[in-house]
């Protein structure tokens, strides 16, 4: 019965996510601890699943398979437990209690948006495990209108403007991608992915029909991912979010669909798909270069620090498209790492963004300006986490890159691993922007003519600062410890997961034997 | 070609409603100003979406799918659970969006994208 943790890990924080509503009818400030005991169960839980997909678990690696309701896979839905879906199960949960402690003093702390947040995470493990394209869409658009709910969820107009877009963007998304799977549900006659894949092998690669149900489902999730340039609604809703939702949806709503993508292309349309379409395969190659050159570019023009941060994301997922599109088993591996450690480092970024935020209200590039003075161990992990998402050694970023450029350069498609250099360079540009302002720019200060000139916008944050006397990192009333502990966990996360290649790649092995088989 | 246009047009007018319904209301939704006119242009696109998956389960001479001996042939009931699916979750989106317009419309007094824009200061 050890496949019952697949339906246990997306009911239990769905069927949570009424608790924290109810419970506040009788008490106060009853919706954090539900959260948190939530996010810990499925922590364990999901652990638990990876240990058990594993090849060290207790029987060898293994492939969980649930049928919902006891109905059998190509009529009813079935739950899939594999490598893959296992880790990113593990992240997803990881993250959710990071975030939520780092979201205990900071966050909108309504019962609405604990029961909003747990709604997220359900949806997001419903995505990560199942094994049906139907209840793919149903999850998608419940973690889709959760994100709305929860960016608009402080009481900023901006926010809420960025939450409508978000809204009919993503819907138009999720729309799409239930037109992809009508076309491929009328060419095959079944929504269960590993039936399909044999199904569509027997209706052609080449017919119009199986082609176009492709398009689709990719031009959706396109949307879903943001990439360039169906990325607009982004920077605006992670820009206006409160800072611990924010970290949230960066690190794990794009980075969920982007999997959901590989599972579709590689589970149910297969390599021999791409084989069979050169048109498509080149024509996704040349939309994710763009959107590695541009996001990049955009990310370097941006000054406020959330949109920096934001069009970067444009520029990995990118990276992770195209590493899709080069059908290398290389650069598939890299972008699970890399999506993985993406979705880190963004939570990360964001979180440190949003401590700098509360502590001193620098929200700009400008307003960072000797900030390392003032918070070393904040600055210190931001600082850790750029070069990780330039790729410096040893870190995450350093292995997905490698990875993609690797399989890229097997594959002989140079141009794609050009990009990929290019955009590390573009990268090392606005991190190394970012450094320097944090590090080397003195703090701007009124009683400084030298300086006072060309950042007044700054001195008002540095003066409040100022005011406060004790606001270190951790400082004693303004910034609870604990939100430090959080941005100084992901960021160390990220390099140590440098020595993680041989057991993700065991963990993957299995998946990608099937896959490329 | 013109006969086969023809023949495409009288023997599969739901899909050709499907197409034009969807253009029309995605049309709508990136035209149109006005946010709860942008709500009932996406509205309509997925209206045309569900026709879609209905059209598709349709077969000539079929009844409805309750298997009873010497009935059939059925209609295909899988579309209908999803179309289902899809119109609670269309409406759940319609009540969120309607709602964000509300708190849109407090803020800053209109329903107008490009004014709102205006006010924001969007790029």
């Amino acid at each position: 019965m050890s496949d019952a943790v697949l339906p246990l890990l997306i009911a239990l924080p769905l069927l949570a996510a009424t608790l924290p509503l109810l419970a506040g009818l009788w008490f106060e400030n009853a919706g954090w601890p539900v959260a948190m005991t939530t996010s810990l169960l499925v922590s364990a839980l999901a652990g638990w699943l990876t240990w058990t997909v594993s090849p060290w678990g207790t029987t060898g690696s293994q492939r969980l398979v649930h049928d919902l309701a006891g109905y059998p896979a190509p009529y009813g839905i079935e739950l899939v437990g594999d490598g893959l879906s296992a880790i990113f199960a593990l992240l997803i949960a990881v993250v959710a209690v990071a975030v939520l402690v780092y979201g205990r003093t900071t966050g909108p702390q309504t019962d609405a948006f604990y029961s909003g947040y747990l709604l997220l995470t359900g949806g997001l493990l419903g995505m990560a495990l199942t094994g049906d394209l139907f209840n793919l869409f149903v999850f998608l658009e419940i973690v889709g209108l959760v994100s709305y709910a929860l960016i608009a969820s402080n009481d900023d107009g901006q926010a809420a403007y960025g939450a409508l877009k978000y809204l009919f963007l993503g819907t138009t998304g999720a729309s799409l991608y239930l037109i992809g799977v009508g076309y491929a549900f009328v060419a095959t006659g079944t929504l269960n992915m590993r039936d399909m894949a044999i199904e569509l092998a027997a209706v052609g690669y080449t017919d119009p029909l199986v082609q176009a149900a492709f398009g689709f489902v990719l031009v959706g999730f396109m949307l879903k991912i943001a990439i360039f340039p169906l990325h607009t609604w982004q920077p605006d809703a992670y820009t206006h979010a409160p800072d611990t939702v924010t970290a949230y949806i960066a690190a794990l709503v794009s980075t969920t669909a982007a999997y959901a993508l590989i599972r579709i292309a590689y589970g149910v349309f297969t390599v021999q798909f791409f084989a069979a379409n050169p048109l498509i395969t080149d024509a996704v190659l040349l939309v994710a270069s763009v959107s590695i050159v541009v996001g990049s570019l955009l990310a370097l023009l941006q000054t406020d620090i959330k949109r920096v941060f934001a069009y970067s994301s444009v520029a990995q997922f990118g990276m992770i498209l195209a590493a899709i599109a080069l059908q290398s088993e290389t650069a598939l591996f890299g972008a699970v790492i890399h999506l993985v450690g993406h979705g880190l480092m963004k939570a990360a970024l964001f979180t440190g963004a949003g401590v700098l935020n509360s502590a001193y209200g620098a929200r700009t590039v400008a307003d960072y300006a000797g900030l390392a003075k003032r918070a070393p161990i904040t600055s210190g992990m931001m600082a850790i986490t750029g070069l990780a998402l330039v790729g410096i050694p040893p870190s995450v970023g350093t292995l997905g890159k490698w990875f993609i450029a690797l399989g890229a350069v097997e594959k002989g498609s140079w141009g794609v691993a050009i990009v990929i250099f290019v955009s590390t360079l573009l990268t090392l540009t606005y991190i190394g922007r970012l450094l320097e302002t944090l590090y080397f720019t003195p703090a701007a200060n009124p009683d400084d003519p030298d300086i006072a000139g060309d950042a007044t916008d700054a001195t008002d944050a540095a003066d409040a600062a100022d005011d406060g006397s004790v606001v270190a990192d951790g400082g004693i009333d303004r910034v609870a410890t604990e939100r430090v502990v959080v941005v100084a966990v992901l960021a160390l996360s990220t390099v140590v997961l440098f020595a993680a290649a041989d057991p993700l790649s065991a963990l993957l092995d299995p998946v990608f034997g099937r896959f490329f088989a | 070609m013109t006969e086969s246009l023809f023949a495409v047009v009288t023997t599969r007018h739901a899909y050709v409603l499907f197409v034009l319904l969807s253009a029309i209301g995605l049309y709508m939704m990136i035209a149109n100003e006005h946010l709860v006119k942008k709500i009932i242009g996406l509205n309509m696109f997925q209206t045309g979406v569900f026709l879609f998956f209905i059209a598709s389960a349709y077969r000539v001479g079929g009844s409805a799918p309750i298997v009873e001996a010497g009935n059939g042939p059925y209609v295909s009931p899988l579309p209908h659970v999803i179309v289902l699916t899809a119109i609670v979750v269309g409406v759940s989106l319609t009540a969120v969006g309607l709602a964000l317009s509300i708190r849109l419309y407090s803020e800053y007094g209109t329903l107008r994208a490009d004014a709102l824009r205006e006010v924001i200061g969007d790029e």
